[in-house]
Parts: C-alpha cells; structure tokens; sequence
C-alpha cells in the first residue's frame, strides 16, 4: 500500500511553523516526547514507546563455532525489521532504503563501539562461542525509529540473561535456567541514538522529529554518546553543516543520553527489584489497568398481582415462634437467666440457615438471581498509580 | 400494522453487534389488508431475503419517517458517490490528475471538470495541491472518479484550495458530528476565534486561522474532542478561550 503523500499545504505549515519555534504537538525545540521502557517476562525482552513511535526487541543466544578470524571472541548479529503494522509504505519482504540505513546504524552503534565485551562470551577458544542475536521489530512508526530502536536494543542486551557454562577439559556443560542462574551479559557501556532534523538548509535544528516532521526536513545528524564519548556520528541528507552546529548537537546530545541512561538503569532497576520480591512482571503487568467492566441490566417488571395472596400464604404456613419467656430467672450474685440456651448450631449445614431467612423476604423487593461471574463497575486507577510495574516514565 | 417498525423500535439507540438478524414474518393470507411498508436501510443494515441483518458493530439510529441505520466507528474511508472529500493531488499526467483520498485506489479527476475550465483554459492544479471534490462514480469494481464542479456547471465551493493552513486526519465519525446540520462542536469552537475549516467525509479536515498558534491550538482542539463528553469539552473550550485572551 501506498503511504498518503504530504500535500504542499502541510509542508509549507510545518515550515512556516518551525520558523516561529512552534512544533505540531505543542513540545520545545530540544524536546523529546514520552519515553516508557517496560520488560517482558523472558530475559531480554524489552519493548520501547517513544511518543507514540513503539519498538520491540528480543536478544537471544546461542552456541556455534567461531569466525576463522577471531576465534577467541563471541559473535553479535543484528537485526532490525519494519513490520508492515507499522505503516502502509512497509511491505514486507522489500529491501527499502530505510530498511538498510537503520541496520547499518544499529549495527554501528552497537558493535563498533565495543560496547559488549565479546571475549568473555568465549567458552571454548575456536569451538565454540555464544552468538547473541538481537532483533528489533518496528511496531509503530511516528518519527524518529532510529533512537527508538538504539533504546531497545541496549535495553534489552542489559536485561538479558545467558546460561551458565561450566568448563572441565573439553567437556562443556550448560545448566538450565533452573539449576544454576543465568548470567548477565557485560557491558561497558550504553551507546544510545540522538536523531537531530535541520531545517531550510540548516538554520533550525530540531530533537526528535515525529513522522511528519521527518517528511520535511533536509538532513539528519545523528550522534550517539554515553559518557560523553562519541561513538558515531551519520549525517543523511547531503546537507552541509557547519563545525560549531555539529558541536552543539553533541552537546544537546550528551545531556539527552544521559538522562535517557537514567531512564533505562531506572526501569532496569525495577525489573530486578519485582523479580527479586517475586512479584510479579512481564508487559501484562506495565500495561494500566483502566478496565470498567460492568453487568448493565435493564429494570425487570415483576408480576405483582397476586403479591398478598402470597404473602398471607407463606405468613400462615410459617411455624409459630416460641413463647417469650416471662422474667429471666436469677440463678446467682449478679448472673440471670433468660430462657434455655439454644442448641449448638455450628455443625449445622449453611442450606438450613437460608433456607429460613429468605421466606421471611419480602416479595416487593426485587432478586437479582445471577450467577453471573462479571464484577460490577471497577476503575482501577488507584490501582495503576501505585502498581509496582517495570516502565520507567518520563 | 407495523410490525417491522416495532421490531426496530426496540433497538434504537443500543449496540448491535454484526450478526443480528431482524426477522418479519409475514402474515397470513387470510387477512385482507396488507399494508406495504417501505423501509430505508441505510449503512451497516443489509437485506437478506425475508430479514435485515445487521453487518456492522454499531449504534442503531432512526430518522423519521423511516429510515434506520447503524452509527459505527472506523478511520478508514471507503470511496461513496456524492460524498466529497478532501484529496491529495498526486500525479498529472496527460488530461487527468490521479487523487490520493485515502480509500484503496486513488481517484482520477479530469481537468475539465473545474469551473470555467476548457481546453485551452486549464485549471492552475500543482502536484501536492489539496482539492475538494464529489465523488461521480464510486463503487468496488472500478475506479472513484472525482469532480470539482456541480451538476449545474458551478464551483459550488469545490475546487484546488489551501496554500496555507493546516491539514490533518481524524475518525470518520467525528467528520459526521462536524457536518451535523446543528454541530456543537463548531459552534462551541467559532466561539473562541474566527477559522476556516473544510471537512472531508474521508476524515481529512483542513484548517487556517489567523497565526500559527491559533491553527495549532483548533487543530489540537479538533483532535482530543473526539473521545470527550460535550461537558468535558465546553470546560476545555472555556478554559482555552480564557488562557488565549
């Protein structure tokens, strides 16, 4: 399917706009939308929400031989995916430049700047190696997929967990999550995306462009730091820029990174802490739970007619109470007696107790007889306020 | 005797899910008058035989004198004869413009088919224009056609607009409230400040005030009043009157 095209109009607004340092969604020109980072119950499952932008990552791991050339080094492979869910110009199976310039930079980002240390995933030198592979899979596209997709991935490479392995000569054993726990992947350090849009060749600079931004702009810088180290930088777009431009993107972007670190070790922290309490965890868990469910049912009519008739039947037909005894009966100093004590009732069935009450129910009052399992009206929202979920908000 | 008036009375104004079935018995033979009644069956109700099936999750509506149908939600537009709509010019190629509307095919116009256009006078239509037309033909075996003009040979307010202004896309049903004869929602709105606003029955809504703020405060407005209650609205309306002051 074709993706609906810009019409001149929007192009012209949005330029118009950015000129007068307004932006569509009300946001400043450093802004970035809402970040919301939540884990999934498997080890290395992290979904990212940048605005309405989503992205979903999943590393996994495996032992295979190792490359010719490294033999003591661990194998990372990466791969970035645009689900057709995420905008009609997606189809699947086409090689879209898009497509190929996200990859490259993921994989830029993530392996040239060392930021896993590949030795320590040696087991056997030049037999075998664990090969950590991550997928990223693009589920909504509004803007900016770039930095979404760098959040993901070193998200959820610090939340994973890979078996343990315990060496004795040549033979090599993998315990199972269950026998020995898994072990965290070490990384130096986490390399994360600024996106960065110019403007009519260049005079204005904007952080995290959403889709329709994106549309118009000229060309993009991206830059990627942790610790205030650069660790790639890609500029698209043929536009030309000037050194003290490029210096002051990277130093918006040092300060975004490191807040957007804070982020993560925040939503990682709280992951550690619920698995630890045993709490419970996973996206079902992250998700607010604003659920109304009710059981609306219109008014019944009763049948009233013969109400008295009835009620006078089921009065006659009902035992006579037993005497009220006259005075109660002194037994000592200060102790009285009113009437015998009655017999124990608590091994009696619950069926004989309800039995009696509802004959005496009046007949004007409606029963709703249900066994319906539906609850009535709950808003849970006290609920999503203090739940102990794993997303980190911004 | 209406038995099929009274069958739908019952569901006015309740959910119905696609799959619920109107049935009419008809009479029997014996009894002389057998009034013929006619009913309208408007979008999401479909005839089947001897009954009316419901074919899309909605609301069931009732205007008089006999007209039902069923108030659904979707974004996504499908292409109707006579409904116009806001659509993206595309391509120009030759003697017709092909019209991006948001449907599943885009649309042809002919160039012929603006006010005061002949052959040697040609409408002044760019790539990336907005234009607002009627659809002629739109059905599932061929391709929309569009036209800028009535039947009568007059504009009528259709043709190319908008170099300025804002474009953005809403759900089709709050598109329906807007066009409403008496809509609260423009009339709360005109209260604030004066706009121009076209409304596309594909969803597309087009609007220009006076500076870019005030574009960017309607069209943000427009949007977030599709899930409120006319309260929560007017206090919203209200608050932002005051705050643009």
């Amino acid at each position: 399917m074709r993706d609906t095209p810009l019409s001149n109009c929007e192009r012209l607004f949005l330029l118009k706009a950015i000129e007068q340092k307004k932006r569509l969604d009300g946001r400043e020109t450093y802004d970035y939308r809402n970040i919301k980072i939540s884990f999934g119950s498997d080890y290395g499952c992290c979904s990212v929400e940048l605005g309405k932008t989503r992205v979903f990552c999943q590393v996994s791991c495996e032992l295979v031989p190792p490359k010719d050339s490294r033999p003591t080094e661990g194998i990372m492979f990466f791969n970035l995916e645009l689900s057709p869910m995420a905008s009609p110009a997606f189809e699947p199976n086409r090689q879209s430049e898009l497509l190929v310039t996200l990859n490259r930079q993921l994989e830029r980002c993530l392996r040239n700047s060392k930021c896993i240390d590949t030795e320590s995933l040696c087991v056997v030198s030049g037999e075998k190696v664990w090969q950590i592979r991550v997928d990223v899979h693009v589920l909504n596209h509004d803007g900016n997929l770039m930095d979404a997709a760098s959040i993901a991935a070193i998200s959820a490479l610090s939340h994973f967990r890979r078996p343990d392995v315990a060496i004795q000569g040549r033979d090599v054993t993998v315990f199972s999550p269950e026998e020995r726990d898994p072990i965290p992947l070490s990384i130096y350090h986490m390399p994360i995306c600024v996106s960065f849009a110019f403007f009519l060749q260049g005079s204005y600079l904007l952080v995290d462009p959403c889709e329709r931004e994106e549309r118009v702009k000229d060309g993009l810088v991206i830059a990627m730091n942790k610790h205030r180290e650069i660790c790639s930088i890609q500029s698209s777009g043929g536009i030309m820029l000037l050194k003290d431009q490029v210096l002051r993107c990277s130093k918006i972007a040092s300060v975004k990174v490191s807040e957007i670190t804070e982020l993560i070790n925040k939503a990682l922290e709280n992951d550690r802490k619920i698995r630890k309490e045993g709490g419970k965890f996973g996206f079902a868990e992250s998700m607010p739970k604003e659920r109304i469910t009710t059981l609306k049912r219109d008014e019944v009519p009763v049948e009233m007619t013969d109400v008295k008739e009835t009620a006078n039947d089921i009065v006659n037909s009902t035992e006579t109470t037993t005497e009220a005894v006259p005075s109660p009966v002194l037994v000592g100093m200060g102790t009285a007696q009113i009437g015998e004590g009655i017999v124990n009732s608590w091994a009696l069935e619950e069926d004989e107790e309800d039995e009696s009450q509802t004959e005496d129910r009046k007949t004007d009052e409606v029963m709703l007889i249900s066994d319906s399992e539906e609850e009535e009206v709950v808003i849970l929202h006290e609920e999503a306020q203090k739940s102990t979920n794993t997303s980190g908000e911004k | 005797m209406d038995t099929i008036h009274a069958c739908f009375k019952e569901k006015i104004g309740e959910v119905l899910l696609p799959g619920d079935v109107f049935s009419f018995r008809l009479p029997e033979s014996g009894d002389g008058s057998i009034k013929s009644e006619k009913i309208i069956c408007g979008p999401g109700l479909r005839r089947n035989g001897e009954e009316v099936r419901v074919c899309k999750s909605g609301i069931l509506r009732h205007k008089q004198p006999n007209m039902y149908w069923i108030d659904s939600q979707q974004r996504r537009y499908v292409p109707a004869k006579g409904e116009s709509v806001i659509g993206i010019v595309t391509t120009k190629s030759g003697d017709v413009f092909k019209v991006d509307v948001g449907g599943s095919e885009q649309a042809s116009l002919s160039y012929l088919a603006f006010e005061g256009a002949t052959k040697r006078n040609r409408p002044n239509v760019q790539v990336g224009d907005l234009v607002y037309g009627q659809f002629t033909i739109a059905n599932k075996d061929m391709e929309p056609e569009l036209v800028c003009i009535d039947s009568c040979g007059r504009a009528n307010g259709m043709g190319v607009f908008g170099a300025d202004g804002l474009l953005f896309k809403v759900s089709l049903g709050l598109v329906r409230r807007l066009l409403a004869p008496q809509s609260e929602i423009i009339k709360d709105l005109e209260k604030i400040f004066p706009f121009e606003l076209v409304v596309g029955m594909n969803g597309r809504v087009w609007v220009k005030a006076k500076t870019v703020q005030q574009t960017l405060i309607v069209t943000n407005l427009l949007e977030t009043s599709e899930n409120m209650t006319s309260q929560q609205r007017q206090t919203l309306f209200k608050r932002v009157a005051e705050g643009s002051l």
